[in-house]
């Protein structure tokens, strides 16, 4: 076991783990924040994108013991008393069906509006070529994006 | 899927690494970003032993200007050479294929030293530094060496290190004024791997080509370097039709693998296509 | 006299959802997220064989590994584990082979389940297969549909490869196709896909006192419960299923799984709750797989381009076993080939064969896709046959406004239609005669980049189903949907549906409905469904059914929660019954004398003044079965630029046009569009579930089996026409509409782009490499002959 020091949506968490916990698994059956689901075994799909110290990561090719002393935002921590302007757009926009990218959806665009505040749709689109739904056509989470950026989500 | 068991060491420096990896024999190894080496671990398709963590090594990482190289830190992920100012001064061709590796939450933790070590022919990079006649650094318990690209990738995912040495940087020499690049990735989905990729340098003068250097992604075992085509487009006039001409022979002696995305005779077409538009962007003709 | 303006109609709203505020926030109960004092984890061991004998499971050092609680193979459930449901046998002497959960003699498929452990982790459960021993005496895989049934071939099972024959036939065929002008075959491949839901398939047992709970990512909460009960032999009442938050389904949940019955008998022997979620590669394996078939197809027109005839022959896949609706989907799609269009007669055959793949059977669509497809196709080939322009042609055949209803050619009475109105609309908003001369200039300086016009008038049937429709064709039940409204004593309105969303939308959805049918506002309706215990009846969400039939039990519930509290109403306003008239959710009798019906619902819960005989109750329940389908109808273009040198395709132009009758919210109808589309374009270009000669599975990842991203999909045109179908509400299904479109749309456009350079036909999915291929063979047949087919 070996020792990791993480904060999670703001909560510290002290933990023994097996070297070989994704972590995911951290998150969810350790944690209980299921809030980041899993989709696949080999980063394709984007369901468990969280943010790792600000940035974009999929957290089923991350090693828990990795995380050591990085700041984790899932997308329970997202909101900040209201929701995050790109929750907000999500629902504005119909931009999810089932749900179960969107956590990792909305995660990707918080990330790539932070690089890029003022993304074309082109680059709003190549920007979450990581994250794969099976319900929207993505027509709508490109218009969500749009419409976040407009709000000025990645101001 | 869950990955296997094995042991963690995280070292502090490079010789604690290496000194690790001396320790853990053949089975064990180093994990930078992980993004190669994870998906493998939960499809159990590796089973190492010990994992030698090279993520608390910040000299591992960062893009040093050496005069006439630039030294490119291992753990340099694919984000921070995607925008290293340096990097896109003196070889820009690095730049320009590392954006278009995987997507970017994976780019975000992929580094570069990684991606060279992993040693799949499939990856962008490999080609890249090949063509860009890159020299490997590497460290073991025993000193440090330097390895040739064309030296380094010896087989499938297999490369010139040994198991206990670590790969700690890449020289890269810097490319000169008047030369142009371009990486051509061929790829069905935006997240696929490269069917083909061509890395292509040419440096112009008097609307000649006077030196051409091509890399090929996913044409062999290993990244190749087309010299038949090197050789064709060396000294030709800089325009479209010569450029594509001398392309013609870009499959020449390569071994492309047989996959769901492409038979062997398919991939020669696309290297020679694709190696004609590389080699017309690079030149700008 | 007061007037009070009505309240503005929910029908029609662009309502945001109701389901957003916990799917964007991370609140969301899927059944992986889901825990249970002492739970297990079960992890499952796979053949590795696609056809081999099991001689041997030794489990016995894997209950030695710490930390796992049991072990079990396929003898140890042999007693109770009974055979997966087939509900539909499709003929009197179909071969249904036994299914057993986890095999015991034989495995017929990679990844069909042998043995399976209990662990306290899911990390140790999955760490302890390695210490299962199999013996497997390797037998001949059967992985060709097309030699399956030559008598040299191996046998899948005993009875042979062969399940059903089904055949259909209206009109004088042979006079259709004898001298006839034209006549055009070809065959077509339907590949195999994988359904990829992104929510994997997870499940979660409990068996507490002899009463079993299952939580299930499942689309059939209800169908399940009843097949469990007969699959397993536990009453039905001691079982409830639980459909929590699914993560979409497209037809793979529509299903009775191995894990689903193997975890209720797992917690019914241990005592103890037991999870399992699978894998992505796991799933790959063994979701069930869609599609596969071989579509030979062959159509007779006169020389103006009036189809005569039209005869099918299909060879479907069913991979190693039947499983619920397997044999049913190439029927789905027996009625679907002649479309939109008349014709004097139509013959129709599917075999249905055995193979040692995964079990195919329903995916988005189910049958009538392939059978879109297939017509849409060949309407393109005709019209270059004929010189003549694929729309035109259309138009020369399709069903005119005026002629409906009209009975097709496969015995459907089509309600409505304006094939008209919604291939105009699709025209203008494509530039069609715009892109046409580009293509034209574009063929006649040979660009490298040909640009190609895809063309699919498509209709389908949907709304499934009539119940005495769905007897006819020997399913095992019928196609009613359920609903019941509660009126809670605060004036609140609870809807329970027995139409199961995973993605739908429905609590949004309904709620809207409802709130035009009572006049309650649209916030104070709470929409429940998916676990049987509180929604008692139902028959789920598949075949685009939930609107249309589970819609119209919702108007009947409220139709008899208005009726009794006329009743009631009537009593207290001091008004005969007939004198009071309801609207807006006010019940009135004129001269200003008016009650809510939330008034009511107090009233009623009091019930201090009911008139005598009356109960204190305005709940309701209400069963719903259509006297037929629903024919949403439409229009897609689609503009694709063909890179002749690397065979790469990139859609440049999608425009859809479709009639879903009235829209009860256009966002989500608009959702459903586009994420059909996106479905239907995989099947196009990128998707395709590959076995290699040993019958193991090639695409087990989402790396290997490419579903596209944003960056790999077009921004959609969408557009409405609205034709009302023949029912209250007026509305048709949207959930298959994309789907079944945009396939023939897509490959037409590839054809149309390379059909100057010979090439007659790319097979799906049209990868760059096929393409390429096509481009090369007809190119050489042009160099050899006078051009011909790829």
């Amino acid at each position: 076991m070996t020792q990791i020091n993480v904060t999670v949506d703001g909560v510290s968490y002290v933990d023994d783990v097996e070297p070989r916990l994704l972590l995911v698994h951290y998150l969810r059956d350790v944690l209980g924040k299921t809030g980041t689901p899993i989709g696949c075994d080999t980063s394709n799909c984007g369901a468990c994108t969280v943010l790792m110290d600000g940035v974009s990561v999929k957290s089923c090719s991350v090693l828990a013991v990795q995380a050591d002393g990085t700041e984790i935002t899932t997308i329970e921590g997202l909101a900040n008393g209201e929701w995050h302007p790109l929750q907000k757009a999500f629902h504005e926009e119909h931009a999810l069906q089932c749900g179960y990218c969107t956590p990792g959806m909305i995660l990707a665009s918080a990330d790539l509006l932070r690089d890029n505040p003022n993304p074309t749709d082109e680059q709003i689109r190549e920007g979450l070529e990581g994250n794969l739904c099976r319900c929207t056509g993505y027509e709508h989470i490109v218009r969500a994006v749009r419409r976040a950026a407009q709000a000025g989500a990645g101001q | 899927m869950i990955p296997a068991k094995f042991d963690y060491v995280k070292p502090g420096s490079v010789a604690e690494a290496a000194q690790a990896l001396a320790d853990g024999g053949e089975d064990a190894k180093v994990i930078a970003g992980g993004q190669s080496l994870l998906p493998l671990l939960r499809l159990r398709l590796s089973f190492p032993d010990v994992l030698v963590d090279v993520g608390g090594i910040d000299e591992l990482r960062g893009v040093t200007d050496a005069g006439d190289s630039l030294l490119i830190g291992a753990r340099t992920t694919h984000y921070q050479v995607v925008h290293d100012p340096l990097i896109a001064e003196h070889c820009g061709l690095l730049a320009a294929a590392a954006a278009t590796v995987a997507d970017p939450a994976v780019r975000h933790r992929g580094t570069l030293g990684g991606s060279l070590a992993h040693g799949d022919p499939a990856g962008d990079l490999p080609a890249v530094v090949l063509a860009l006649d890159g020299t490997m650094v590497a460290r073991s318990a025993r000193g440090e060496r330097e390895i040739p690209a064309a030296e380094f990738f010896v087989d499938y995912l297999t490369t010139a290190l040994a198991a206990d040495e670590i790969l700690t940087g890449v020289r890269v020499p810097k490319l000169g004024p008047g030369w142009g690049y371009r990486y051509e990735k061929f790829h069905r989905t935006a997240q696929a791997w490269a069917i083909v990729g061509v890395a292509a340098l040419v440096r112009r003068s008097d609307g000649h080509v006077a030196e051409a250097r091509i890399g090929l992604t996913n044409m062999g075992s290993v990244p190749v370097r087309a010299s038949a085509a090197e050789a064709a487009a060396a000294g030709v006039e800089a325009t479209a039709a010569a450029l594509t001409a001398a392309a013609r022979s870009a499959s020449d002696g390569t071994q492309p693998p047989s996959d769901l995305h492409g038979a062997p005779d398919y991939r020669r077409h696309l290297a020679r296509v694709l190696t004609g538009r590389a080699l017309v962007a690079a030149a700008g003709a | 006299m007061t007037v009070t303006a009505e309240p503005a109609a929910e029908l029609g709203r662009p309502r945001r959802r109701k389901e957003d505020a916990r799917l964007v926030t991370g609140q969301t109960s899927w059944t992986d997220n889901l825990s249970l004092p002492g739970m297990l984890h079960l992890a499952f061991l796979r053949s590795p064989y696609a056809h081999a004998r099991i001689t041997s499971v030794d489990v016995s050092a894997a209950r030695q590994v710490p930390g796992v609680v049991a072990a079990f193979s396929g003898a140890d459930f042999a007693a109770e584990q009974g055979s997966l449901p087939c509900a539909w046998p499709v003929t009197p002497d179909i071969v249904i082979p036994d299914h057993p959960p986890m095999a015991t003699e034989e495995v017929r498929y990679v990844g069909e389940a042998v043995a399976v452990v209990v662990a306290r982790d899911r990390y140790t459960a999955a760490d302890a297969l390695a210490a299962i021993d199999v013996n497997y005496e390797p037998l001949e895989p059967v992985l060709d549909m097309r030699t399956a049934l030559d008598e040299s071939s191996p046998k899948v099972h005993e009875a042979g490869n062969k399940s059903f024959e089904w055949t259909f036939a209206n009109g004088d065929v042979d006079a259709a196709f004898s001298g006839a002008p034209v006549v055009i075959e070809r065959n077509y491949r339907q590949q195999r896909l994988i359904p990829s839901a992104m929510e994997p398939r997870s499940v979660l047992a409990s068996s507490v006192g002899g009463d079993v709970t299952l939580w299930s990512a499942t689309q059939i909460p209800h169908v399940l419960r009843v097949m469990l009960a007969l699959v397993t032999g536990i009453p039905e009442q001691s079982i409830r299923v639980i459909a929590p938050d699914v993560g979409g389904g497209f037809g793979s949940k529509l299903q009775v799984t191995a894990e689903e019955v193997l975890a209720i008998l797992i917690a019914r022997k241990l005592g103890r709750p037991v999870k399992w979620t699978e894998s992505r590669s796991e799933g790959n394996m063994t979701v069930h797989h869609g599609r596969d078939q071989w579509q030979r197809i062959r159509i007779a027109a006169d020389s103006d381009g009036r189809v005569r005839g039209l005869s099918v022959d299909l060879l479907a896949d069913m991979g190693a076993y039947l499983m619920l609706v397997t044999p049913g989907v190439p029927l789905l799609g027996a009625f679907m080939y002649p479309a939109i269009y008349k014709m004097d007669a139509y013959s129709f055959r599917c075999t249905g064969v055995f193979t040692t793949k995964m079990p195919t059977d329903a995916y988005r669509g189910a049958g009538r896709p392939e059978a879109t497809f297939a017509i849409e196709r060949i309407m393109d080939e005709l019209a270059a046959e004929l010189g003549m322009d694929p729309l035109e042609l259309r138009e020369r055949n399709w069903i005119k406004h005026e002629e409906f209803p009209f009975t097709s050619i496969a015995g459907l009475t089509y309600d409505s239609g304006n094939y008209e109105a919604a291939t105009a609309r699709a025209k203008e908003l494509f530039d069609y005669d715009g892109l046409r001369a580009e293509q034209a200039e574009r063929n006649a300086r040979g660009d490298s980049v040909r640009l190609g016009i895809g063309v699919s008038t498509f209709t389908e049937m949907c709304g499934l189903a009539p119940s005495r429709v769905l007897g006819s064709l020997a399913y095992g039940a019928g196609g009613w949907e359920h609903a019941s409204i509660r009126m809670l004593p605060t004036g609140k309105v609870e809807v329970v549906t027995g139409s199961s969303a995973h993605g739908q939308g429905h609590e949004t959805a309904w709620s809207q409905i409802v709130a035009d049918q009572l006049g309650v506002p649209f916030e104070d309706i709470r929409v429940l469904h998916g676990d049987t215990q509180i929604s008692p009846k139902g028959m789920d969400t598949y075949g685009s059914r939930s609107l249309t039939v589970g819609g119209m039990a919702l108007v009947g519930a409220c139709d008899k929660v208005i009726a009794k509290a006329k009743v009631i109403a009537s009593a207290m306003l001091e008004a005969p019954p007939e004198s009071v008239r309801f609207a807006g959710g006010k019940f009135s009798v004129g001269g200003g004398k008016e009650i809510s019906i939330q008034e009511i619902a107090l009233a009623t819960f009091a019930a201090h003044n009911l008139p005598d005989g009356v109960e204190p109750s305005l709940d309701s329940d209400a069963t719903y079965d259509p006297d037929n389908f629903s024919y949403p109808h439409g229009t897609h273009l689609c503009a694709a630029e063909v890179d002749t040198e690397t065979g790469m395709v990139k859609i440049r132009t999608y425009v859809a046009v479709d009639d879903v009758g009235k829209v009860v919210n256009p966002l989500i109808v608009d959702g459903q569009v586009h994420g059909g589309i996106a479905q239907g374009i995989g099947q196009a270009l990128y998707e395709e579930a590959v076995y290699d000669e040993a019958g193991n599975l090639l695409t087990t990842t989402l790396a290997d089996y490419l579903i596209p991203s944003a960056a790999d999909v077009p921004s959609y045109v969408t557009d409405r026409t609205e034709t009302p179908a023949a029912n209250a509400l007026g509305v048709k299904g949207v959930g298959e509409a994309g789907t079944i479109a945009s396939t023939p749309a897509v490959v037409n456009a590839v054809v149309d782009a390379l059909r100057p350079l010979g090439v007659r036909d790319v097979p799906m999915p049209c990868t760059p490499e096929r393409v390429w291929r096509a481009i090369e063979s007809a190119s050489g047949a042009a160099a050899g002959s006078n051009g011909g087919a790829a």
